[in-house]
Protein backbone atom coordinates (compact mmCIF):
# COMPACT_ATOMS: atom_id res chain seq x y z
CA UNK A 1 0.00 0.00 0.00
CA UNK A 2 1.35 3.21 -1.04
CA UNK A 3 1.72 5.59 1.94
CA UNK A 4 0.30 8.92 2.20
CA UNK A 5 2.66 11.97 2.62
CA UNK A 6 2.67 16.14 1.61
CA UNK A 7 5.79 17.05 -0.59
CA UNK A 8 7.49 19.83 0.04
CA UNK A 9 7.45 22.28 -3.09
CA UNK A 10 8.67 24.58 -0.75
CA UNK A 11 10.01 24.80 2.56
CA UNK A 12 9.46 28.12 3.96
CA UNK A 13 11.53 30.05 6.53
CA UNK A 14 11.19 27.50 9.38
CA UNK A 15 9.08 24.60 8.91
CA UNK A 16 9.08 22.14 12.21
CA UNK A 17 6.66 19.71 14.01
CA UNK A 18 5.53 20.93 16.75
CA UNK A 19 2.99 19.82 20.46
CA UNK A 20 2.43 20.77 23.16
CA UNK A 21 6.32 20.60 24.27
CA UNK A 22 9.26 17.87 25.69
CA UNK A 23 9.11 17.95 29.55
CA UNK A 24 11.03 16.76 32.40
CA UNK A 25 14.57 17.50 30.77
CA UNK A 26 15.54 20.70 32.44
CA UNK A 27 18.27 18.99 34.21
CA UNK A 28 20.34 17.71 31.42
CA UNK A 29 19.73 20.45 29.46
CA UNK A 30 17.25 19.68 26.67
CA UNK A 31 14.48 22.65 26.44
CA UNK A 32 10.81 22.19 26.39
CA UNK A 33 10.00 23.67 22.63
CA UNK A 34 6.63 22.64 21.98
CA UNK A 35 4.68 25.08 19.70
CA UNK A 36 4.75 29.35 20.10
CA UNK A 37 1.50 29.70 20.45
CA UNK A 38 -0.12 27.14 22.52
CA UNK A 39 -4.12 28.23 21.65
CA UNK A 40 -3.72 28.06 18.01
CA UNK A 41 -1.31 24.54 18.29
CA UNK A 42 -4.85 23.32 20.08
CA UNK A 43 -7.15 24.52 18.23
CA UNK A 44 -5.93 23.21 14.90
CA UNK A 45 -5.61 19.84 16.39
CA UNK A 46 -9.20 19.96 17.23
CA UNK A 47 -10.69 21.56 13.86
CA UNK A 48 -9.61 17.61 12.50
CA UNK A 49 -10.61 16.08 15.39
CA UNK A 50 -7.62 14.99 16.31
CA UNK A 51 -6.54 14.44 20.32
CA UNK A 52 -4.93 17.63 21.84
CA UNK A 53 -1.53 17.06 21.69
CA UNK A 54 -1.14 15.35 18.86
CA UNK A 55 2.21 16.95 16.26
CA UNK A 56 1.64 19.73 14.04
CA UNK A 57 3.03 21.55 11.49
CA UNK A 58 4.83 25.54 12.86
CA UNK A 59 5.62 27.85 10.27
CA UNK A 60 7.21 31.34 10.53
CA UNK A 61 6.62 34.15 8.40
CA UNK A 62 6.46 32.42 5.18
CA UNK A 63 4.76 28.66 5.17
CA UNK A 64 5.34 26.11 3.12
CA UNK A 65 3.99 24.77 -0.44
CA UNK A 66 3.04 21.45 0.01
CA UNK A 67 1.47 18.51 -2.25
CA UNK A 68 -0.31 15.77 -1.17
CA UNK A 69 0.82 12.59 -2.37
CA UNK A 70 -1.29 8.76 -2.11
CA UNK A 71 -4.83 9.90 -0.44
CA UNK A 72 -6.92 12.58 0.76
CA UNK A 73 -7.16 14.17 4.46
CA UNK A 74 -8.81 16.85 6.01
CA UNK A 75 -6.74 19.89 7.25
CA UNK A 76 -6.83 23.09 8.80
CA UNK A 77 -4.64 26.30 8.86
CA UNK A 78 -5.25 28.49 12.26
CA UNK A 79 -3.27 31.62 13.18
CA UNK A 80 -3.47 34.87 10.58
CA UNK A 81 -2.21 33.75 7.70
CA UNK A 82 -2.47 33.67 3.70
CA UNK A 83 -2.84 30.88 1.87
CA UNK A 84 -4.16 29.02 -1.26
CA UNK A 85 -5.64 25.39 -2.53
CA UNK A 86 -4.12 24.61 -5.50
CA UNK A 87 -6.95 21.82 -6.88
CA UNK A 88 -5.63 19.41 -9.36
CA UNK A 89 -8.06 20.65 -11.90
CA UNK A 90 -6.38 23.85 -11.53
CA UNK A 91 -8.89 25.79 -9.92
CA UNK A 92 -7.73 28.07 -6.80
CA UNK A 93 -9.46 28.89 -3.64
CA UNK A 94 -8.28 30.86 -1.67
CA UNK A 95 -7.96 29.64 2.01
CA UNK A 96 -9.41 30.86 5.26
CA UNK A 97 -7.90 30.14 8.41
CA UNK A 98 -9.93 28.29 11.57
CA UNK A 99 -11.72 26.36 8.88
CA UNK A 100 -10.80 22.66 7.59
CA UNK A 101 -10.28 21.38 4.48
CA UNK A 102 -10.68 18.54 2.13
CA UNK A 103 -7.21 18.12 0.05
CA UNK A 104 -7.41 15.11 -2.26
CA UNK A 105 -4.70 13.13 -3.85
CA UNK A 106 -2.46 16.01 -6.09
CA UNK A 107 -3.73 18.87 -4.30
CA UNK A 108 -1.32 21.71 -3.06
CA UNK A 109 -1.43 23.71 -0.27
CA UNK A 110 0.36 27.16 -0.52
CA UNK A 111 1.10 28.76 2.64
CA UNK A 112 1.74 32.33 1.45
CA UNK A 113 2.79 34.55 4.55
CA UNK A 114 1.27 34.96 8.19
CA UNK A 115 -0.08 38.32 8.29
CA UNK A 116 0.96 40.50 11.04
CA UNK A 117 1.93 38.04 13.05
CA UNK A 118 4.71 35.06 13.49
CA UNK A 119 3.29 31.56 13.65
CA UNK A 120 0.74 29.43 12.01
CA UNK A 121 -0.08 26.22 12.63
CA UNK A 122 -1.13 23.25 9.92
CA UNK A 123 -3.17 20.26 11.50
CA UNK A 124 -3.61 17.27 9.31
CA UNK A 125 -6.47 14.85 10.24
CA UNK A 126 -4.71 11.69 12.19
CA UNK A 127 -1.47 13.62 12.56
CA UNK A 128 2.43 12.88 11.40
CA UNK A 129 3.77 9.45 10.85
CA UNK A 130 6.68 9.92 13.16
CA UNK A 131 8.10 8.69 16.48
CA UNK A 132 8.16 10.67 19.37
CA UNK A 133 11.64 11.84 20.36
CA UNK A 134 12.02 11.82 24.38
CA UNK A 135 8.27 11.44 24.51
CA UNK A 136 7.86 14.51 22.00
CA UNK A 137 7.12 15.00 18.19
CA UNK A 138 8.51 18.92 18.84
CA UNK A 139 11.96 19.59 16.68
CA UNK A 140 14.30 21.40 18.09
CA UNK A 141 16.79 22.81 15.48
CA UNK A 142 19.01 24.46 17.54
CA UNK A 143 19.89 20.94 19.80
CA UNK A 144 18.89 18.32 16.79
CA UNK A 145 16.99 17.14 18.84
CA UNK A 146 13.09 16.01 17.87
CA UNK A 147 11.63 14.28 14.73
CA UNK A 148 13.18 14.65 11.06
CA UNK A 149 16.39 14.54 12.67
CA UNK A 150 15.80 17.54 15.20
CA UNK A 151 15.81 19.59 11.75
CA UNK A 152 13.28 21.90 10.35
CA UNK A 153 11.83 20.45 6.57
CA UNK A 154 13.79 21.18 3.15
CA UNK A 155 13.06 21.16 -0.31
CA UNK A 156 11.61 17.71 -2.03
CA UNK A 157 11.38 16.25 1.74
CA UNK A 158 8.12 13.84 2.46
CA UNK A 159 6.37 14.22 5.12
CA UNK A 160 4.25 11.14 5.83
CA UNK A 161 1.07 11.35 7.39
CA UNK A 162 -1.05 8.47 9.42
CA UNK A 163 -3.77 6.77 7.26
CA UNK A 164 -6.96 8.79 8.61
CA UNK A 165 -10.48 7.13 9.01
CA UNK A 166 -12.31 9.73 7.14
CA UNK A 167 -12.53 10.23 3.80
CA UNK A 168 -14.49 13.62 3.37
CA UNK A 169 -14.84 16.88 4.19
CA UNK A 170 -15.39 16.84 8.23
CA UNK A 171 -17.13 20.43 8.33
CA UNK A 172 -15.49 22.56 10.79
CA UNK A 173 -14.85 25.57 11.99
CA UNK A 174 -14.82 28.72 14.01
CA UNK A 175 -15.08 32.64 14.15
CA UNK A 176 -11.97 33.63 15.42
CA UNK A 177 -11.13 37.28 16.21
CA UNK A 178 -7.61 37.01 15.63
CA UNK A 179 -6.15 40.36 18.11
CA UNK A 180 -2.69 41.70 18.55
CA UNK A 181 -2.01 42.65 21.64
CA UNK A 182 0.81 45.11 22.34
CA UNK A 183 0.43 45.64 26.42
CA UNK A 184 2.19 42.65 27.74
CA UNK A 185 1.66 41.66 31.52
CA UNK A 186 4.47 40.24 33.81
CA UNK A 187 5.78 39.64 37.29
CA UNK A 188 8.50 40.09 38.95
CA UNK A 189 11.48 38.63 38.27
CA UNK A 190 13.99 37.18 41.64
CA UNK A 191 16.39 40.06 40.49
CA UNK A 192 13.67 42.67 40.10
CA UNK A 193 16.09 45.06 42.99
CA UNK A 194 19.06 44.41 41.06
CA UNK A 195 17.87 47.68 38.74
CA UNK A 196 17.45 51.06 39.77
CA UNK A 197 14.78 52.87 40.62
CA UNK A 198 14.36 54.57 37.32
CA UNK A 199 15.08 51.53 35.62
CA UNK A 200 12.04 49.95 36.83
CA UNK A 201 9.86 53.17 36.04
CA UNK A 202 11.72 52.47 32.12
CA UNK A 203 10.82 49.25 32.10
CA UNK A 204 6.95 49.86 32.94
CA UNK A 205 6.09 53.06 31.36
CA UNK A 206 8.52 52.93 28.03
CA UNK A 207 7.61 50.97 24.83
CA UNK A 208 9.79 48.47 23.69
CA UNK A 209 10.56 47.35 20.01
CA UNK A 210 10.86 43.78 19.05
CA UNK A 211 14.00 43.97 17.21
CA UNK A 212 14.89 41.24 14.37
CA UNK A 213 16.75 39.26 16.45
CA UNK A 214 14.03 37.15 17.32
CA UNK A 215 13.29 33.17 16.80
CA UNK A 216 12.03 30.17 18.90
CA UNK A 217 14.89 30.93 21.20
CA UNK A 218 14.26 34.27 22.31
CA UNK A 219 13.20 38.01 21.41
CA UNK A 220 15.43 40.74 22.30
CA UNK A 221 13.61 44.08 22.74
CA UNK A 222 15.13 47.39 21.58
CA UNK A 223 14.32 50.66 24.14
CA UNK A 224 15.80 52.68 26.43
CA UNK A 225 18.99 51.31 28.38
CA UNK A 226 18.13 49.60 32.00
CA UNK A 227 20.35 49.95 34.59
CA UNK A 228 21.52 47.57 36.96
CA UNK A 229 22.92 48.67 40.15
CA UNK A 230 23.99 45.34 41.72
CA UNK A 231 25.50 43.09 39.29
CA UNK A 232 24.97 42.22 35.56
CA UNK A 233 25.70 38.48 36.10
CA UNK A 234 24.32 36.14 38.72
CA UNK A 235 25.69 32.18 39.39
CA UNK A 236 23.88 30.21 36.45
CA UNK A 237 20.62 28.94 37.09
CA UNK A 238 17.70 27.55 35.81
CA UNK A 239 15.43 29.37 33.01
CA UNK A 240 12.12 29.09 31.78
CA UNK A 241 9.78 30.22 29.15
CA UNK A 242 8.70 33.58 29.50
CA UNK A 243 11.84 34.91 31.69
CA UNK A 244 12.74 38.34 31.40
CA UNK A 245 16.37 38.54 31.31
CA UNK A 246 18.63 41.79 31.16
CA UNK A 247 22.24 41.40 30.16
CA UNK A 248 25.18 43.62 30.30
CA UNK A 249 23.87 45.80 27.52
CA UNK A 250 20.72 46.49 29.38
CA UNK A 251 18.94 45.39 26.37
CA UNK A 252 15.87 42.99 27.14
CA UNK A 253 15.47 39.21 26.17
CA UNK A 254 12.19 37.26 26.90
CA UNK A 255 13.29 33.46 26.62
CA UNK A 256 10.76 31.24 24.52
CA UNK A 257 10.24 27.76 24.03
CA UNK A 258 13.41 26.98 22.39
CA UNK A 259 15.80 29.03 25.00
CA UNK A 260 18.56 27.87 27.09
CA UNK A 261 17.78 25.87 30.18
CA UNK A 262 20.22 28.12 32.05
CA UNK A 263 21.59 31.32 32.30
CA UNK A 264 23.45 33.83 34.17
CA UNK A 265 21.62 37.22 33.60
CA UNK A 266 19.41 38.52 36.17
CA UNK A 267 15.65 38.27 35.76
CA UNK A 268 14.00 41.65 35.68
CA UNK A 269 10.23 39.80 35.20
CA UNK A 270 8.32 36.94 33.67
CA UNK A 271 5.42 37.13 31.18
CA UNK A 272 2.67 35.23 32.57
CA UNK A 273 1.49 32.43 30.97
CA UNK A 274 -1.87 33.86 29.92
CA UNK A 275 -0.02 36.23 27.74
CA UNK A 276 2.97 34.01 26.23
CA UNK A 277 0.82 32.95 23.15
CA UNK A 278 0.47 36.98 22.20
CA UNK A 279 3.92 37.89 22.83
CA UNK A 280 5.07 35.36 20.41
CA UNK A 281 3.24 36.58 17.88
CA UNK A 282 4.25 39.96 17.78
CA UNK A 283 6.65 40.87 14.32
CA UNK A 284 10.09 42.79 14.38
CA UNK A 285 9.04 46.24 14.79
CA UNK A 286 6.05 45.36 16.65
CA UNK A 287 5.98 47.71 20.05
CA UNK A 288 5.41 46.31 23.42
CA UNK A 289 4.46 47.38 26.67
CA UNK A 290 5.16 45.76 30.00
CA UNK A 291 2.04 45.87 32.95
CA UNK A 292 3.00 44.29 36.29
CA UNK A 293 0.19 42.38 37.67
CA UNK A 294 0.27 40.07 40.87
CA UNK A 295 0.20 36.17 41.08
CA UNK A 296 -2.95 35.89 42.38
CA UNK A 297 -4.49 37.74 39.20
CA UNK A 298 -2.06 36.16 36.31
CA UNK A 299 -3.40 32.59 37.51
CA UNK A 300 -6.62 34.16 37.60
CA UNK A 301 -6.49 35.94 34.45
CA UNK A 302 -4.80 32.16 33.18
CA UNK A 303 -7.74 30.63 33.84
CA UNK A 304 -10.05 32.62 31.77
CA UNK A 305 -7.49 32.55 28.62
CA UNK A 306 -8.30 28.72 29.07
CA UNK A 307 -11.67 29.12 29.16
CA UNK A 308 -11.61 31.14 26.29
CA UNK A 309 -9.67 28.17 24.53
CA UNK A 310 -12.17 25.92 25.51
CA UNK A 311 -14.84 27.60 23.93
CA UNK A 312 -13.69 27.97 20.69
CA UNK A 313 -12.98 23.90 21.36
CA UNK A 314 -16.49 23.43 21.89
CA UNK A 315 -17.77 25.00 19.30
CA UNK A 316 -15.77 22.99 16.98
CA UNK A 317 -16.98 20.20 18.82
CA UNK B 1 18.41 24.37 53.70
CA UNK B 2 16.52 26.17 51.66
CA UNK B 3 16.70 30.09 52.59
CA UNK B 4 13.95 31.76 50.62
CA UNK B 5 10.73 30.37 48.28
CA UNK B 6 9.48 32.29 45.67
CA UNK B 7 7.35 32.54 42.58
CA UNK B 8 9.37 32.75 39.08
CA UNK B 9 6.25 34.15 36.89
CA UNK B 10 3.25 32.03 38.09
CA UNK B 11 4.22 28.26 36.54
CA UNK B 12 7.87 27.88 38.82
CA UNK B 13 9.01 28.20 42.30
CA UNK B 14 12.08 29.32 43.10
CA UNK B 15 14.50 27.87 45.60
CA UNK B 16 17.13 29.70 46.96
CA UNK B 17 19.71 27.77 49.06
CA UNK B 18 21.99 31.31 49.23
CA UNK B 19 24.45 32.94 47.55
CA UNK B 20 27.69 30.15 47.69
CA UNK B 21 28.65 28.10 45.48
CA UNK B 22 30.07 24.66 47.05
CA UNK B 23 29.43 21.12 47.28
CA UNK B 24 27.55 20.91 50.42
CA UNK B 25 24.95 23.51 49.33
CA UNK B 26 24.88 21.67 45.85
CA UNK B 27 23.81 18.35 47.47
CA UNK B 28 20.81 19.93 49.50
CA UNK B 29 20.03 21.19 45.98
CA UNK B 30 20.62 17.61 44.78
CA UNK B 31 18.67 16.21 47.38
CA UNK B 32 16.02 18.35 47.03
CA UNK B 33 15.73 17.69 43.25
CA UNK B 34 15.83 14.13 44.42
CA UNK B 35 13.31 14.49 46.86
CA UNK B 36 10.48 16.03 44.61
CA UNK B 37 11.40 13.92 41.34
CA UNK B 38 10.36 10.69 43.42
CA UNK B 39 7.19 12.51 44.52
CA UNK B 40 6.49 13.21 40.31
CA UNK B 41 7.45 9.04 39.93
CA UNK B 42 5.11 7.87 42.71
CA UNK B 43 2.27 10.40 41.67
CA UNK B 44 2.63 11.64 44.81
CA UNK B 45 2.31 15.17 42.89
CA UNK B 46 0.74 15.95 39.74
CA UNK B 47 1.29 18.44 37.09
CA UNK B 48 4.94 18.94 37.65
CA UNK B 49 6.87 19.72 34.08
CA UNK B 50 10.42 20.24 35.53
CA UNK B 51 12.55 20.37 37.69
CA UNK B 52 16.08 22.49 37.65
CA UNK B 53 18.91 21.85 40.05
CA UNK B 54 21.86 24.40 39.63
CA UNK B 55 24.91 25.81 41.69
CA UNK B 56 22.37 26.92 44.59
CA UNK B 57 18.71 27.31 43.43
CA UNK B 58 16.25 24.91 42.04
CA UNK B 59 13.52 25.69 39.94
CA UNK B 60 10.43 23.99 40.03
CA UNK B 61 8.34 24.38 36.80
CA UNK B 62 4.34 23.42 36.60
CA UNK B 63 1.65 23.33 34.37
CA UNK B 64 -0.60 25.95 35.87
CA UNK B 65 -3.71 23.86 34.86
CA UNK B 66 -2.81 21.21 36.97
CA UNK B 67 -1.44 22.49 40.20
CA UNK B 68 -0.45 26.21 41.35
CA UNK B 69 2.08 27.97 43.21
CA UNK B 70 0.84 28.18 47.01
CA UNK B 71 0.35 24.08 46.87
CA UNK B 72 3.53 23.62 45.25
CA UNK B 73 5.04 25.55 47.83
CA UNK B 74 3.20 23.94 50.64
CA UNK B 75 4.48 20.34 49.48
CA UNK B 76 8.25 21.63 49.46
CA UNK B 77 7.60 23.30 52.70
CA UNK B 78 6.77 20.16 54.03
CA UNK B 79 8.77 17.93 52.41
CA UNK B 80 11.36 16.39 55.06
CA UNK B 81 14.86 15.89 53.02
CA UNK B 82 17.50 13.22 54.38
CA UNK B 83 20.81 15.09 54.26
CA UNK B 84 23.75 13.49 53.38
CA UNK B 85 21.74 10.77 50.81
CA UNK B 86 23.81 8.43 49.89
CA UNK B 87 24.83 8.82 46.23
CA UNK B 88 27.33 6.93 44.31
CA UNK B 89 29.68 9.18 42.45
CA UNK B 90 31.20 7.96 39.12
CA UNK B 91 34.85 8.69 38.63
CA UNK B 92 34.60 9.59 35.02
CA UNK B 93 38.63 10.10 33.13
CA UNK B 94 38.27 12.70 29.98
CA UNK B 95 41.00 12.54 27.85
CA UNK B 96 42.30 16.12 26.36
CA UNK B 97 44.38 16.85 23.80
CA UNK B 98 45.82 20.72 24.64
CA UNK B 99 47.75 21.24 21.03
CA UNK B 100 47.33 24.84 19.95
CA UNK B 101 44.71 24.35 17.71
CA UNK B 102 42.66 22.73 20.44
CA UNK B 103 43.63 25.00 23.36
CA UNK B 104 42.37 28.32 21.68
CA UNK B 105 42.37 30.15 24.50
CA UNK B 106 45.44 29.02 25.95
CA UNK B 107 48.22 31.79 24.96
CA UNK B 108 45.95 34.47 25.54
CA UNK B 109 45.16 32.88 29.10
CA UNK B 110 49.06 32.12 29.71
CA UNK B 111 49.29 35.94 29.26
CA UNK B 112 46.28 37.59 31.19
CA UNK B 113 46.89 34.88 34.81
CA UNK B 114 50.63 35.86 34.16
CA UNK B 115 51.38 32.01 34.36
CA UNK B 116 53.11 29.69 31.57
CA UNK B 117 50.79 27.59 29.13
CA UNK B 118 52.43 24.67 30.51
CA UNK B 119 51.90 25.33 34.20
CA UNK B 120 47.74 25.99 33.54
CA UNK B 121 47.44 22.66 32.06
CA UNK B 122 49.44 21.05 34.74
CA UNK B 123 47.56 22.67 37.87
CA UNK B 124 44.23 21.93 35.29
CA UNK B 125 45.21 18.20 35.25
CA UNK B 126 46.55 17.73 38.71
CA UNK B 127 42.87 18.12 40.21
CA UNK B 128 39.63 15.90 40.47
CA UNK B 129 36.34 18.42 39.91
CA UNK B 130 32.90 18.24 41.26
CA UNK B 131 30.03 17.98 38.41
CA UNK B 132 27.55 20.83 40.17
CA UNK B 133 25.10 20.66 37.37
CA UNK B 134 24.05 20.25 34.05
CA UNK B 135 22.66 22.13 31.41
CA UNK B 136 22.67 25.32 29.45
CA UNK B 137 23.55 22.51 25.93
CA UNK B 138 22.28 19.07 26.12
CA UNK B 139 24.70 17.25 28.84
CA UNK B 140 27.12 20.20 29.19
CA UNK B 141 28.57 19.38 32.48
CA UNK B 142 29.60 22.72 34.94
CA UNK B 143 32.47 21.36 36.87
CA UNK B 144 34.44 23.22 39.97
CA UNK B 145 36.29 24.03 41.10
CA UNK B 146 39.44 24.85 39.63
CA UNK B 147 42.54 26.01 41.31
CA UNK B 148 42.66 29.94 42.89
CA UNK B 149 45.39 30.38 39.91
CA UNK B 150 43.74 29.61 37.06
CA UNK B 151 40.08 31.82 37.58
CA UNK B 152 39.22 34.65 35.09
CA UNK B 153 36.39 35.81 33.47
CA UNK B 154 34.56 34.84 30.95
CA UNK B 155 36.17 36.08 27.03
CA UNK B 156 35.04 39.95 26.61
CA UNK B 157 33.57 38.89 23.22
CA UNK B 158 31.77 35.90 23.08
CA UNK B 159 32.48 33.38 20.23
CA UNK B 160 29.53 32.58 17.97
CA UNK B 161 30.95 29.09 17.66
CA UNK B 162 32.73 26.85 20.23
CA UNK B 163 33.72 23.45 18.56
CA UNK B 164 32.14 20.40 19.88
CA UNK B 165 34.13 19.00 22.86
CA UNK B 166 36.02 21.86 23.47
CA UNK B 167 37.29 22.23 27.55
CA UNK B 168 36.74 25.28 29.07
CA UNK B 169 37.64 27.37 32.01
CA UNK B 170 36.15 30.89 33.74
CA UNK B 171 35.80 31.72 37.48
CA UNK B 172 35.44 28.45 39.47
CA UNK B 173 34.14 26.61 37.00
CA UNK B 174 35.04 24.40 34.20
CA UNK B 175 32.76 23.16 31.30
CA UNK B 176 32.97 20.77 27.86
CA UNK B 177 30.69 21.64 24.88
CA UNK B 178 28.74 18.71 24.13
CA UNK B 179 28.02 20.40 20.79
CA UNK B 180 28.63 23.10 18.60
CA UNK B 181 27.68 25.85 20.46
CA UNK B 182 28.06 29.88 21.22
CA UNK B 183 29.96 30.62 24.07
CA UNK B 184 32.32 32.94 25.96
CA UNK B 185 34.77 30.11 28.07
CA UNK B 186 38.46 30.19 27.93
CA UNK B 187 39.21 27.58 25.87
CA UNK B 188 42.33 25.30 26.90
CA UNK B 189 41.84 21.83 25.15
CA UNK B 190 39.43 19.28 23.43
CA UNK B 191 37.75 16.11 24.19
CA UNK B 192 37.44 13.38 21.21
CA UNK B 193 34.91 11.68 23.99
CA UNK B 194 31.15 11.70 23.26
CA UNK B 195 30.16 13.31 26.18
CA UNK B 196 25.92 13.76 25.32
CA UNK B 197 24.60 10.87 23.59
CA UNK B 198 21.20 11.77 22.34
CA UNK B 199 20.60 8.18 20.30
CA UNK B 200 21.02 6.52 24.16
CA UNK B 201 17.08 7.41 25.92
CA UNK B 202 17.82 6.17 29.32
CA UNK B 203 21.62 7.47 29.74
CA UNK B 204 22.26 9.91 27.45
CA UNK B 205 24.69 12.02 29.56
CA UNK B 206 28.19 10.42 30.55
CA UNK B 207 29.07 12.82 33.61
CA UNK B 208 25.76 13.54 35.66
CA UNK B 209 25.76 15.75 38.42
CA UNK B 210 27.53 14.61 41.70
CA UNK B 211 30.18 12.71 39.53
CA UNK B 212 34.03 13.26 40.01
CA UNK B 213 35.90 13.98 36.99
CA UNK B 214 39.35 14.06 35.99
CA UNK B 215 41.38 15.20 33.21
CA UNK B 216 44.17 13.22 31.11
CA UNK B 217 46.42 14.30 27.93
CA UNK B 218 46.60 12.96 24.47
CA UNK B 219 48.51 13.41 21.61
CA UNK B 220 47.09 14.72 18.38
CA UNK B 221 47.74 11.37 17.07
CA UNK B 222 45.83 9.76 19.51
CA UNK B 223 43.12 12.41 19.85
CA UNK B 224 42.53 11.47 15.78
CA UNK B 225 42.27 8.07 16.23
CA UNK B 226 39.81 8.35 19.43
CA UNK B 227 37.54 5.50 19.17
CA UNK B 228 34.66 4.32 21.37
Amino acid sequence: MNEVYLEVLRPGINTTIQDKGRFHLYHIGITVSGAMDQSKFQISNALVNNDYNEGVLEFAYQGPCLKLVNGNINIAITGNVNFNILRKNSTTEEGICFKNYFLEDGDQIDIISTKNSVFGYFAVQGGFKTDKVWNSLSINTKAKVGPNNGEKFSLRQKIYINKSKTEKLLEKKIDYNFLNENIIRVIKGTNYNYFSESALNIFFKEEYTVSNLSDRMGMRLEGPKLENITNTNIKSEGLVKGVIQVPADGKPIIMFSDHGTIGGYPKIAVIISADLDKVAQLPPGSKIKFEEVSLINAENYFKDHIKNINKYIREIK
Amino acid sequence: MIKNISNLGDASIYCDFGQDVNQKINSNVVSYFNHIKKLVKNNKIKGITNITPSYNKLIVSFDLEIITYNEVKQIIENSKIKKNIIQNPKKIKIPICCDQEYALDLTSLSNKLNISENEILETHLNKEYFCYMTGFIAGMPFLGDIDKKLRTHRLETPRVKVPKGSVGITEQFCNIYTYESPGGWNIIGNTPKNIFNKLNFDKPLLINPGDKVSFYKITKQEYLNWNE
